[in-house]
Parts: structure tokens; C-alpha cells; sequence
């Protein structure tokens, strides 16, 4: 996707040199490999930092939480969902946002590149549209891109951005026939006992940073019930109880809004795949309110509107 | 002090015979990355590694800790009373940490075990445990020891350092502690003045790839408040998302939050790492909070390492080197560019 960076360069420069925005929020290339940097520019000539790649895969949807100005920002087809959702909820309007869209062909699994080469430490790494090549102290070696996209990404049924005002590119072709609810099905498959140890080894090396809570978007809320303290709803010890409470009432918080956009995955440090919690309320989203979110700004979310004809066979 | 040669299976072997005397920590591989874990029957070490994703801090300041019990049972006679938790201070060796991270417990030092104040549990456990280094054949490209005092090869704050020689070890006895740790294990030799020099070189050609360097030398020097006022402190934590990444994974960050909590009729009063980049961390019982914005969080978290403690105890900065921060904040704040923002201001 480096072919994208000249085009974004060229479009904030214009968007910020004839005021239609205050300030453009991109990516600028980060100093590890596999890393960039969430960034925010206000002048048309700070342009040429910007930077596009197959690892921009925080979402930037995250850093416009009741921002004031007009603001241009990169949108992929996940990250404009969460901007829906945004909008929706109230957290920026759309009057506000000027958004570039990304068509996008997926983000690189950083872990599962450094598996490839047995986790040695990666020093270079340069990509063309369809290989990445990765250099260490005395390796190098060249992965297909598509055999190493995030899990998200490989199942991604929107990689076009869904509300744009103008595009980098032209629209990329979406995935036909994937199957996004595999890992899912396989849990719920499990009985209790099977299923209990499946969550419990998930989380056992969580050490309650919560850079998946903040990475994502959808947790903007003033206090996170974690920090909650009159009433306390959760320990804050890393008491297995607690580190389990914490991730199955954030993924119920995220019920519905969730747009799979990888980010909470992407950033911890210890490698969770808490998205396995928030991916079965997706499934069932889908299932029994045939919702997914972000896809429209006239419509309500499941759980804030009541249909006469809901779901609601879960009523005793 | 003696330099012992060990062959790597007569090491190994050896550190499983402390287990009687010592808790044993060794780094092993758990999935993508490697950790310290208490070695037992089953534990496999892995010391070709190039360093845990935790720092081994834990292993003297665990994550969480049962400080006090207490009863809220009004009939009991000791109602209300705060009692010691149980804890152990039984030795422990730390087999294979690296120098930076050795260098990080010095630092934490200042703070736990200084004339003012002692950290009861944290001196106790610093003071039982013998630390035995392993140099760094392979240091990482965001590994920055050198200009922070240490060295992939550095001494200080060690009991004993190991050089990896290919097939064998070299065993550096630096302390009393380190001696007799040694004199506990079997096998080994004198170390001949070959693989004395062959140490030296290996030294050596680590230092030379040590590919990180930051300039720290004008940070004592600068003016506080034309750093906390410097012009970049917004620009730069635009991206950081207050998690407890940096904080967590770092060998020096001391920081702690106490919580109580209630189970029926007892209580435990509990430490648990705290980060100053939670916004909860300064946050007062009146609901005003002097670090309100992301900004402040941010400054303050470099503002202490690099210029509060510089200027408090003259040694150097709180920070070891090690690259964890570098490496894994998920959104690519990189401390190197803030030293050079901040020594060049
Ligand atoms: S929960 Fe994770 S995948 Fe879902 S929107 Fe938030 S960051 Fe993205
Ligand atoms: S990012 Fe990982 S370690 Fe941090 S709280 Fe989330 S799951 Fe736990
Ligand atoms: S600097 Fe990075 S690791 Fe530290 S709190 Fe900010 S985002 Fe998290
Ligand atoms: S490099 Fe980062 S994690 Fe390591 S000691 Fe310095 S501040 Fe801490």
C-alpha cells in the first residue's frame, strides 16, 4: 500500500493549505520496524511526514474523541466504521470530519512475521504490493503479504471505506466467501468445563495495561468501570477473577459497536487474543440482529433501540 | 573472585542442584516470548535469548502484592487490625538476567532502599537475592546501555556474569554472594587465560554492536521549567494512548497504587503496580485531577526519568537502556527521540 503515501501526502497538503481542515491525523513512519506513529499535523508542509504501510493498523478513529476543530483523517474500511459508530454516539459530528478513505488490502500480523523467522529480532523491513521482505543480523527473507495479514483482515468483508468524502484509490475488490466466525464456532463448541479453560489460559499473561481497552475507539467512557472506585466493580490486582472480569465486561461493552478492527490485538504487549471474547458478540450481533456495526449513520445499534420483533428468546 | 569455565549441560545441570538452596528463576521460552519462571523438575531454560519481554523486576517487586491481612468481623478480637501478609524472603538466584536489567534494580534502589526511606519487602528480597548476569553476545538494535551508564557486558549491580563461549560458559564471580552461589555447583574449571581473552573479545564485539545511541549529558544541566515548558510535550504524546506498556515492561519504573480489598469478613490490603500514564494515578478524593490531560501524563512520565531523578541523585538517568519501551509501545513512542528532544532543548 506504499503506493498510497504520495497521494495522502499530496491530499492533506491541500486540505490544510485551503482550510477546509485544521488539522489532518495520518501515520507517520515509525522508528522500529513493523511500528508507525498515530500523528496529528496542522501545517500543509509538515505533509511530507505522513506515511502509508501494511502496519498502520491502530485505529485512528481513537484520537477524535470530542476533538473541537475540522479535522481531515485516513479512514479504512474499519476505521471509517468506527467513525460511524462515532458519530452516531455522539463523540464527533460528521460536519466536523473531512475523511480520506483507504481502500485497504489488509494489515500485516506483526507476531506472526516474527514467528516466520523464529522470532529473531527484525531489523529492516521493506514491502512491495504483494511481498514483505524482512532483514536480520544474518537473515532476510521474503513472506507473502496475504499468507500474513492479521486474523481480522484475512476475514474482512469491508476493506472499503464506508463514508468517505474522497478516496486515495480506486475501491480495492472485497473478499468474497470468507468465513469470519470459525475460531468462534470452535468455542462454542466446547463444553463448560473445556470452555472455562480455554478463557482462562487466553488471558493468563494479561498484565492489565490496557492498551487493548485504550487502543480502541469505543472506550472513550470518562471513567472505565476498571477504575471505578465508589462502587469498586472489579479488583485491580492481576487475580485471575479479576483479569477475567475485566476482559468479558469490556467485550460486552463493546457489543454491537465492534467493528473487528484488530487494534486492541495489535498492541498488547503480551500477545492476549482478547478478540475471541469480543468476536462472539459480533457473531451473535450478526446472527440475532442481523447487525454490523458502522455500516450506516441512519441506523440505531441493536442495543440502543427496541423492535417489536428483537430477539428474545434469552427471556426466562 | 574466580572466573570458572562450565560446559552448558554442566550448567544447567548445576542451577537445577541450587533448587535446594535457592528459588531458581531462569528465563524460558513461553510462546512468542521468553519470561522468568521458577525452575522446576519440568522447566526447560532457554539462556539463548536476547531478553524477556517483563523486565525481571517483578521478581523482587511483584505486580501484585498482599501487603496486610485484616478482619472486618466486629466479634473478632483483632477486628480492624492490620497483621503482615505471609511472605518469603527465602534466598533466590536469578539465573541469566542482563546487565541493563541488573542495572535497572540499582535504580530502583535509590528509591526503595535509600536513608530516608526502606521498602521493608523490597529490601528483603533485593537483599536475598543473587543475581547472575548474562552478557549480551547479540544485543538488540534498540538496545541503548552504553549511554546510560551500562554495557552489554556491564558488572555493576551483578553477583556473578556469564559469558556465553559458544559451548561453555565463563563465570565471572563479582560478589561474596556470587562466590559462594558458585562454590555450590559442580563441574567446572579454572578458567585458563585462553578463554579469559576469548571472554574479552566476545566483550568487545558486543559493545561494537551496540547500534543505539542517545546523549544524555546536558539533561543535569538544563533549567526544569524550561523543560516542562518546552514547546514539544503536546506534539509528541498526540499518539500515546495512557496505557501501561512502558511502565510495566520497564526495569525502572517503581510506581505503586494500594487497594484493599473484601472478601466476606476479610480483607486484604494489597500493592499493585501503578502507571503514571493512567490518568487515575493522580487523581484526587475531591475529583480534581492535576495531570488531567494526556499531555501532562506523558511529560511527566519523561520529566521524572530524565530530568527529576537526574537531578535528585546525580546518577545518571532513570533508565537502563534495555529498549522494552522502544520496542513495544503500541503506538511507536520511541524514549531515544524524547532524550534527544529533551537534551537538545
Ligand atoms: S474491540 Fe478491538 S477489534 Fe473491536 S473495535 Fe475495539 S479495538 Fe477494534
Ligand atoms: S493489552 Fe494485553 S496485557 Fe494489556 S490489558 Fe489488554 S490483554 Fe492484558
Ligand atoms: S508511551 Fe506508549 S506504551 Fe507508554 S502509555 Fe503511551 S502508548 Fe502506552
Ligand atoms: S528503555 Fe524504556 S523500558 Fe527500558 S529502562 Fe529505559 S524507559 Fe524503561
Amino acid at each position: 500500500m506504499l503506493e498510497y503515501v504520495d497521494k495522502i501526502r499530496e491530499t492533506a497538503r491541500k486540505l490544510l493549505d485551503s482550510g477546509t481542515v485544521e488539522v489532518f491525523i495520518g501515520y507517520k513512519k515509525g522508528s522500529v520496524p513493523m511500528m508507525n506513529e498515530p500523528v496529528l499535523i496542522k501545517d500543509p508542509d509538515q505533509a511530507d511526514i505522513l506515511w502509508w504501510d501494511s502496519n498502520c493498523a491502530l485505529n485512528l478513529c481513537n484520537y477524535l474523541t470530542k476533538r473541537k476543530e475540522k479535522i481531515g483523517i485516513l479512514a479504512t474500511g474499519c476505521n471509517s466504521r468506527n467513525i460511524v459508530t462515532h458519530i452516531i454516539e455522539n463523540q464527533i459530528s460528521r460536519e466536523q470530519l473531512y475523511i480520506v478513505g483507504v481502500p485497504c488490502k489488509g494489515m500485516l500480523d506483526h507476531r506472526a512475521i516474527k514467528r516466520a523467522v523464529d522470532n529473531k529480532e527484525i531489523l529492516e523491513v521493506s514491502e512491495d504490493a504483494d511481498t514483505i521482505t524482512v532483514k536480520g543480523r544474518d537473515f532476510e527473507k521474503t513472506l507473502e503479504k496475504k499468507e500474513f495479514l492479521q486474523s481480522n483482515c484475512a476475514v474482512c468483508r469491508h476493506r472499503n471505506p464506508v463514508l468517505y468524502d474522497e478516496l486515495v484509490a480506486d475501491l480495492v475488490e472485497e473478499q468474497e466467501g470468507v468465513d469470519p466466525y470459525k475460531d468462534v464456532r470452535a468455542v462454542e463448541s466446547m463444553d463448560p468445563d473445556k470452555k472455562w479453560a480455554f478463557f482462562t489460559r487466553t488471558i493468563a499473561n494479561c498484565i492489565r495495561c490496557y492498551a487493548c481497552r485504550n487502543a480502541c475507539p469505543l472506550c472513550y467512557c470518562p471513567t472505565c468501570f476498571v477504575d471505578e472506585s465508589r462502587p469498586q466493580w472489579v479488583g485491580k490486582s492481576i487475580d485471575p477473577t479479576d483479569t477475567m472480569t475485566f476482559h468479558f465486561l469490556r467485550a460486552y461493552h463493546c457489543a454491537g459497536r465492534c467493528t473487528d478492527c484488530g487494534a486492541c490485538e495489535r498492541v498488547c504487549p503480551v500477545g492476549i487474543p482478547m478478540r475471541q471474547f469480543t468476536k462472539k458478540l459480533n457473531k451473535d450481533a450478526e446472527e440475532l440482529f442481523s447487525w454490523e456495526a458502522g455500516l450506516a449513520l441512519d441506523q440505531r445499534p441493536p442495543l440502543d433501540v427496541y423492535r417489536p420483533d428483537d430477539y428474545n428468546d434469552f427471556i426466562l | 573472585m574466580e572466573n570458572k569455565v562450565f560446559s552448558k549441560d554442566e550448567w544447567l545441570e548445576g542451577i537445577k542442584a541450587l533448587q535446594s538452596e535457592y528459588k531458581v528463576f531462569v528465563p524460558v521460552k513461553a510462546g512468542d516470548f521468553h519470561k522468568f519462571v521458577r525452575l522446576e523438575e519440568q522447566t526447560i531454560p532457554d539462556l539463548d535469548y536476547q531478553n524477556t519481554r517483563l523486565s525481571p523486576k517483578s521478581l523482587v517487586y511483584p505486580e501484585s502484592e498482599r501487603m496486610f491481612e485484616f478482619s472486618t468481623d466486629e466479634n473478632d478480637p483483632d477486628y480492624n487490625i492490620l497483621k503482615e501478609a505471609q511472605k518469603d524472603f527465602g534466598p533466590q538466584a536469578i539465573i541469566g538476567l542482563r546487565p541493563c536489567d541488573a542495572h535497572g534494580f540499582l535504580i530502583v534502589k535509590r528509591n526503595f532502599d535509600n536513608p530516608e526511606y526502606k521498602d521493608p519487602w523490597w529490601v528483603r528480597r533485593y537483599e536475598a537475592s543473587t543475581l547472575v548476569g548474562l552478557g549480551c553476545n547479540e544485543p538488540c538494535g534498540t538496545c541503548f546501555c552504553s549511554s546510560v551508564g551500562g554495557g552489554p557486558f556491564d558488572e555493576e549491580g551483578l553477583d556473578v556474569l556469564l559469558f556465553d563461549l559458544e559451548d561453555q560458559y565463563l563465570a565471572k564471580a563479582l560478589t561474596e554472594k556470587g562466590s559462594t552461589l558458585l562454590a555450590k555447583l559442580d563441574g567446572g574449571s579454572e578458567a585458563s587465560d585462553k578463554e579469559l581473552s576469548k571472554a574479552e573479545e566476545v566483550k568487545k564485539a558486543a559493545q561494537e554492536k551496540i547500534s543505539s545511541k542517545v546523549d544524555t549529558s546536558k539533561l543535569a544541566d538544563k533549567d526544569v521549567l524550561e523543560l516542562f515548558n518546552a514547546p514539544f510535550w503536546e506534539d509528541l504524546a498526540f499518539a500515546c494512548i495512557n496505557c501501561g506498556t512502558c511502565t510495566f515492561l520497564c526495569p525502572t519504573c517503581w510506581c505503586f497504587d494500594i487497594q484493599d480489598e473484601v472478601y466476606q469478613k476479610i480483607g486484604d490490603r494489597i500493592r499493585n503496580w501503578d502507571a503514571c500514564m493512567f490518568p487515575l494515578f493522580t487523581l484526587h478524593g475531591s475529583g480534581h485531577n492535576p495531570r488531567s490531560e494526556k499531555f501532562q501524563r506523558v511529560r511527566q512520565r519523561f520529566m521524572h526519568k530524565l530530568k527529576y531523578y537526574v537531578d535528585k541523585y546525580g546518577n545518571g538517568v532513570q533508565c537502563s537502556g534495555c529498549g522494552r519501551c522502544v520496542q513495544f509501545c503500541p503506538v511507536n513512542i520511541d524514549i531515544r527521540h524524547v532524550i534527544e528532544l529533551m537534551n537538545s532543548h
